[in-house]
């Protein structure tokens, strides 16, 4: 935890304020809260320039490296193993003919095919550990410390 | 079974609730009753440690017992039961663990509601993660009844009508005294019994068959009495075109519940960053990939050496393949070894039970006390601690668990838990991957994919062959039945994506792009998380 203690990173957390002001109040954004009138509008001018900063991560080029990385590799790797799962269910409940056909002793094809679900659940883990480790860690972590430098600087001006 | 058998059976239950209520007072101890100690357990778990309180979480009494039970009568096809169980995690692990540890804090309504308006999507979504729990918890219940009066051979309703109440009442005191710290340890430990359990009966089975698994499956298909077809699917969902169909229907429920899964979900608010919760999860499906690969070997070996017409002679559903398997290995019903072998069976399967509704309670009692009470009290009224609500959520949870548990308990275990996983993938999976990913949404979005994917779900069910219509079904004597299928997530699991679309472009409102930008910031780097 880099803000030490927890009590720390609640006040430095723009979301925990935002959630804790909305508690059983109307929940609208920013709704007005009668009994204290100060506190509020600090509040909203600090979540407003949160918002900037966050909007202001997402355009920066960095981040937007680390979001296409990670969805490079998991669009295309989601699509493949539902393909891969649902096309096995299918054709196990509607064509179990070709599933019964021996490959090797008593093992068949529907048994290399479950197997091989196994397996490709395996090696998708694997591929995809390796993916986030090497390519996604170390610019994610980056942009965290970064982004939580800018919220904490606002915080600090306002209060 | 013998009274040999049951005295040791309940010895090892006995020392096993003594334990976990041992853990229980130690970790209560030294707790400090705030929010983040009693829903994450103070969020300091290793990665280790969470991927086996997960795989504890996860490999319930109907996996350990019904999978392999399934095997052991219809072959292949409960096989397929396995690979929908596990295929599943990648869809956690891609899409969702690390993305909800980042910008969650202990519940899965925390990731939607923070773009959205709060009050309506916390209430739904609390809804809907109170409802899957309640079905799971339920399916546990009646599970844990039968199996307990089945392995103790007091078929009588008291025996099932005790056993119950004792599991409820357990659950409770884990989850109220303990919290998450309690539940975590007690899952650990669960899941190493089981894990310790099921890789001693696998060597035994393949010691046997002398290592030949080629053999072991020609004398599973010999003995079984189908021959070849015993090895290939169709022999349970293979009749007409709506069994295939409900076939099709379940396994789709599988890979997408898992993701949903309230207290699935929970676990990973548990260690401290996103990189531990993507590790917790590879742990997970390492474990569980295991598990479900030994209860293959497990069923086949209940199939060739106990035979299903014993194991159908003992339970109908085939629960008790697993330990008539145990007593056989250990050398038969009056040796010293298969009582030994037996009793710990029944122990294992037991201190699954426990440690899975124990678990379920935890994520049940956020969602009421975080989501639905935060939600739904009135501003003037006196402020509770949410602990303290929590707490008393969960004595009341588990009183409706054991009501429902008790009134349901004829329902089938198998059926109640596909049940949960389409509900889950109908009502949460939808708003979870919605909010995750989509630039455009509303709340209005999100409102209706909750609604739009639970109400179809519960709908479809009670218009099923399961609650009217036919010689099994939980009112036999009416006929009100409009749904063909037994498991609703082939229908209802596209309604909750298509009305949550539905209800994003047909709002008013304009999408919040600065809070779209920080739940997209902070998923993806982990800013801010707590």
């Amino acid at each position: 935890m880099p803000a030490g203690g927890p009590g720390q990173v609640r006040y430095d957390d723009p979301w925990y304020d935002a959630l804790a002001s909305g508690w059983g109040e109307s929940g609208g954004v920013g709704a007005p809260v009668p009994a204290v009138s100060q506190a509020p509008r600090e509040e909203e001018a600090t979540a407003v320039a949160a918002a900037e900063v966050y909007l202001e991560v997402q355009r920066s080029a960095a981040f937007q490296e680390v979001r296409s990385r990670y969805r490079r590799f998991v669009v295309p790797a989601v699509v493949v193993f539902f393909v891969w799962y649902l096309a096995y269910v299918v054709t196990a409940t509607t064509a179990p003919g070709l599933m019964a056909r021996p490959v090797a002793g008593a093992v068949n094809v529907a048994m290399l095919a479950g197997l091989g679900q196994f397996l490709t659940t395996f090696l998708f883990t694997w591929a995809y550990v390796r993916h986030a480790r090497l390519r996604r860690d170390r610019a994610a972590l980056e942009l965290r410390w970064d982004t939580q430098e800018l919220t904490r600087g606002i915080r600090g001006g306002v209060s | 079974m013998t009274g040999d058998h049951q005295t040791l059976a309940l010895l090892l239950f006995s020392v096993f609730v003594a334990v976990t209520l041992g853990i229980t007072t130690w970790v209560s101890r030294h707790r400090h009753g705030s929010a983040e100690e009693f829903y994450a357990g103070g969020r300091l778990f290793s990665p280790m440690e969470n991927g086996f309180a997960i795989a504890g979480d996860y490999m319930s009494a109907a996996s350990f017992l019904g999978i392999s039970g399934l095997i052991a009568l219809y072959g292949y096809d409960g096989l397929l039961y396995s690979v929908g169980f596990l295929v599943a995690w990648l869809v956690v692990l891609f899409l969702v663990a690390e993305l909800v540890r980042n910008c969650g804090r202990f519940t899965l309504a925390d990731v939607v509601a923070a773009r959205m308006s709060e009050r309506p999507v916390r209430i739904a979504a609390g809804t809907s993660s109170v409802t899957v729990s309640v079905l799971y918890l339920v399916a546990q219940m009646v599970g844990a009844g039968s199996l307990v009066a089945l392995l103790l051979g007091g078929t009588s309703g008291a025996a099932r009508t005790w056993t119950v109440i004792g599991v409820g009442a357990l659950m409770v005191i884990y989850v109220s005294l303990g919290g998450m710290r309690a539940t975590t340890w007690i899952q650990i430990v669960k899941a190493v019994l089981l894990l310790a359990g099921t890789v001693t009966l696998t060597v035994l089975v393949l010691v046997r068959f002398h290592g030949d698994f080629d053999q072991l499956l020609r004398t599973a298909a010999e003995r079984s009495g189908h021959g070849e077809s015993f090895l290939a699917p169709g022999l349970r969902y293979g009749g007409d075109w709506t069994a295939r169909f409900d076939f099709i229907s379940l396994g789709l429920a599988l890979v997408l519940g898992t993701a949903g899964l309230p207290h699935i979900l929970s676990r990973f608010y548990t260690v401290p960053t996103a990189r531990a919760a993507r590790r917790s999860v590879v742990w997970s499906i390492g474990l569980i990939g295991g598990f479900y690969l030994m209860t293959i070997v497990l069923g086949f070996g209940a199939a060739a050496i106990v035979g299903p017409e014993a194991v159908r002679g003992s339970n109908a559903a085939g629960n008790t393949a697993v330990p008539l398997l145990a007593l056989d290995l250990g050398g038969g019903a009056d040796s010293t070894g298969g009582t030994v072998l037996f009793a710990i069976v029944a122990a294992v399967a037991f201190a699954t039970i426990l440690a899975v509704v124990a678990g379920i309670t935890l994520a049940s009692s956020a969602s009421v006390a975080h989501d639905l009470y935060a939600s739904l009290r009135r501003s003037h009224a006196k402020p509770r601690s949410e602990v303290a609500v929590a707490r008393a959520a969960a004595v009341g949870i588990g009183v409706v668990a054991i009501a429902l548990g008790l009134l349901a308990r004829d329902l089938n275990v198998a059926f109640l838990v596909g049940l949960a996983f389409a509900v889950a993938a109908s009502a949460n999976l939808p708003v979870l991957l919605y909010s995750l990913f989509w630039r455009g949404f509303t709340t209005r979005g999100a409102v209706w994919a909750v609604y739009g994917g639970l109400i179809p779900a519960v709908v479809l069910v009670v218009l099923s062959p399961v609650v009217s219509g036919s010689p099994e079904s939980l009112f036999p004597g009416v006929d009100f039945q409009f749904f063909p299928l037994q498991n609703p997530g082939l229908v209802s699991i596209p309604l909750g994506f298509v009305a949550g679309w539905l209800g994003t472009v047909t709002s008013g409102e304009l999408p919040d792009e600065a809070k779209h930008a920080e739940t997209e910031v902070r998923s993806l780097t982990g800013a801010g998380a707590v």
